[in-house]
């Protein structure tokens, strides 16, 4: 088809084409499902997945980010009702100024609502308010046979709960209800602590996680030995009016969230390695202070600091990259010790990975978070990276833990359907509601979901 | 689908006995279990080979394909896809030939070049429609260096291959954009059971090499490999050498 476009995801791997419609209303996503053939549809929001959850080779893919709008607020109770394409960069701009935050944002704004969704995340809250599913009172989700459902964890929960963090697979998700978070003002009291190795990060995070609404640490993968897991955390929940520094009490909930800089298109492959990585590890180890108490940050520097460079996938070169995220119980911190021992071995010129403690998990069937620890760093692709992420996984599955959807796109199927027991309950409902398949991905093709 | 890393879920085999689509067969399952679909003649080295990539820990098909019947090649491409898409396939059938017999024998010469020329395009052409169709694939061709140059001692198979090399090169420029590769693999002299007998070339490899070259081309998503790699630039003097010299070389 001469129409087609290719896509790929933020990891930049893997481009495959497709035939992509944006659309504004429920009769044009009906349109396009009504000439699906055989290759079938999947909705794209704004393509932060890292893999091919976004993309469909051959057949159609929907660009939700045309049907953005806010449908209705309530300043009472924090309810809103959007269009599934509006962006957590767009909620916010909207509704930070009136004392609401989202329920839930992951190190970046630039996600929509659907997609939010469809991938379950989880933010630096999750071990006190959960994932972004739970904050979500009922969506409007139009299934294969054309109709639109409003499912709730009352209203056919199966099916709610088989589309959050069902990767788009279930229907096309066009509306939904979100409970904002009141704040009393748009600044957050952030602490930071630097912790010298693994060992007292994991202590530190297990002791005083829970006096903290949001909470994230850095690892500085690079460190070897003695220094292995040296990291720099993060904590902090927003200021209340009170705390506000008296010049910042006239406009307490003033907010800006922008792009200063965009990445240009011209990163030569193995531009970043070792050597240029480990430097900035090391400076941006050293620049943190060893401990800080109540420091006020803005929304963006605290939140989403990549979001402040435009494109920053880019520096990876055209090879691209792969996010790897996984999950293990507590008491299964050995295992998270191997992977990481294992990765900074390899030599990957990774820079910082995320380590933070998740809480209580949701009914979702293929929702990602579950107690314990959540690790993420990002690996350019580079020989070998295959067998040892492979090996990994064996790691991971012998911990009893998995692998999150929204980044991966390299898991084998038998690993994935390992990880997630429950996957043929989402099977099931998947074949209720969308018997002959037209809902499917790359990702749903290559994990055979 | 192939995945971040170059990691396929299905490969086709056509020519599935060969030496080199078996050792390809193996590397891959040596890194991943995954669905393998043996497309050749009904023969005991057929079920042989489905047995050895079962026990290696694949999800083994097998389907009809003679290279010499021009109508089995449509209905080997339709059971292939009928189990889902096909990530890699690799077309692996030839014959080296008389050439001793090919020198005179205008029905030999003709019989290698459906073998090794027309079959080969008619399998390109389906597994490119089959492959644009899903969006995403690659077709991997087993070309050779004899193709670059034809020489005296093999000239009629030599042509074959410069045909074949020629039709897949073309292919794979017409598939830019589709979401669908082509990697055209110009091995030098392979140890194998074609080669049984002969006396070795300079600079000869192994099916396990080939193997290597193609998991590694199609990881990279490379276009052309020769294998060795030296091979390319000893094709590429040789292209040059002038023909008075060429044709007395001793090979």
């Amino acid at each position: 088809m001469s129409d087609q476009v290719l896509l790929n995801g933020w990891g930049r791997t893997a481009p495959t084409p497709a035939v992509l419609t944006p659309v504004h209303d429920d009769a044009q996503v009906r349109a396009v499902l009504a000439a699906a053939g055989g290759r079938g549809v999947v909705a794209r929001g704004l393509a932060r997945s890292y893999g091919d959850a976004a993309q469909n080779a051959g057949g159609h893919v929907l660009d939700m980010t045309a049907a953005d709008r806010v449908l209705a607020f309530d300043a009472e109770t924090g309810l809103v009702d959007v269009e599934a394409g509006i962006s957590l960069d767009e909620l916010m701009n909207r509704f930070v100024p009136q004392g609401f935050f989202v329920p839930v944002t992951p190190g970046t704004r630039l996600v929509t609502v659907g997609g939010a969704i469809g991938a379950d995340i989880h933010g630096k809250n999750h071990h006190v308010a959960g994932s972004f599913s739970q904050h979500v009172r009922w969506l409007d989700l139009l299934t294969a046979d054309g109709e639109v459902h409003r499912v709730s964890p009352e209203q056919d929960p199966d099916l709610f709960w088989a589309t959050a963090g069902g990767m788009g697979l279930t229907g096309v998700i066009l509306r939904a209800q979100v409970q904002m978070k009141r704040i009393e003002s748009s600044r957050c009291l952030v602490d930071t602590d630097r912790t010298p190795d693994l060992d007292s990060l994991m202590s530190l995070l297990a002791e005083t996680d829970h006096l903290y609404e949001y909470s994230v640490a850095w690892i500085d993968t690079l460190a070897k030995g003695k220094r292995m897991g040296r990291s720099v955390v993060t904590r902090g929940r927003f200021a209340t009016l009170d705390e506000l520094p008296e010049k910042r009490k006239a406009d307490p909930l003033k907010y800006h969230g922008s792009i200063k800089v965009t990445v240009p298109d011209v990163f030569p492959p193995g531009l970043l390695n070792l050597a240029t990585v480990a430097a900035f590890n090391e400076l941006w180890y050293r620049k943190s202070p060893k401990r800080k108490r109540n420091q006020l940050q803005s929304i963006p520097t605290f939140f989403h600091p990549l979001d402040a460079v435009g494109g920053w996938n880019r520096i990876y070169g055209p090879r691209g990259f792969v996010q790897y995220q996984v999950t293990v119980p507590f008491g299964q911190e050995e295992a998270m010790r191997e992977v990481l021992d294992r990765l900074s071995s390899f030599g990957t010129a990774s820079f910082l990975a995320v380590l933070k403690r998740f809480g209580p998990g949701n009914p979702g069937m293929l929702s990602y978070p579950s107690p314990g620890w959540t690790l993420a760093l990002d690996i350019p692709v580079m020989k070998g990276l295959a067998g040892l992420l492979d090996s990994l996984d064996e790691v991971v599955i012998a911990a009893e833990g998995r692998t999150y959807l929204a980044k991966d796109s390299r898991v084998r199927p038998e690993t994935f359907a390992t990880m997630y027991p429950r996957l043929e309950e989402f099977r099931a409902v998947r074949k209720r509601v969308d018997p002959e398949g037209v809902f499917t991905s790359d990702l749903a093709r290559r994990l055979a979901l | 689908m192939i995945d971040a890393l170059g990691s396929p879920g299905s490969l086709l085999l056509v020519g599935g006995t060969s030496d080199i689509a078996v050792a390809t067969a193996r590397r891959y399952l040596a890194e991943r279990p995954l669905r393998v679909v043996v497309a050749a003649r009904d023969t005991p080295r057929r079920s042989a080979v489905a047995d050895e990539l079962r026990a290696a820990g694949g999800d083994v098909e097998v389907v009809d394909f003679d290279a010499e019947d021009p109508s089995s090649a449509e209905r080997m491409v339709a059971a292939a896809a009928a189990g889902g898409d096909i990530d890699v396939a690799v077309i692996a059938f030839g014959q080296l030939g008389d050439q001793d017999q090919l020198a005179s024998d205008p029905a030999a010469a003709a019989a290698l070049g459906q073998v090794n020329y027309v079959a080969p395009v008619v399998v390109g052409t389906l597994l490119a429609n089959r492959m644009r169709e899903q969006g995403h694939g690659v077709i991997v061709a087993l070309s050779s260096v004899a193709g670059e140059r034809a020489r005296r001692s093999n000239y009629v198979y030599g042509s074959t291959k410069a045909g074949l090399d020629a039709y897949f090169s073309g292919l794979a420029d017409s598939l830019v954009g589709t979401g669908v590769s082509v990697l055209v693999v110009r091995p030098g002299f392979v140890r194998s059971k074609m080669t049984e007998g002969l006396p070795e070339a300079p600079l000869s490899t192994t099916p396990e090499a080939v193997a290597e070259a193609i998991v590694s081309g199609v990881r990279k998503g490379r276009h052309t490999v020769w294998v060795p790699g030296a091979m390319r630039w000893v094709m590429s003097g040789l292209r040059h050498t002038p023909r008075a010299i060429f044709r007395r070389l001793p090979f």
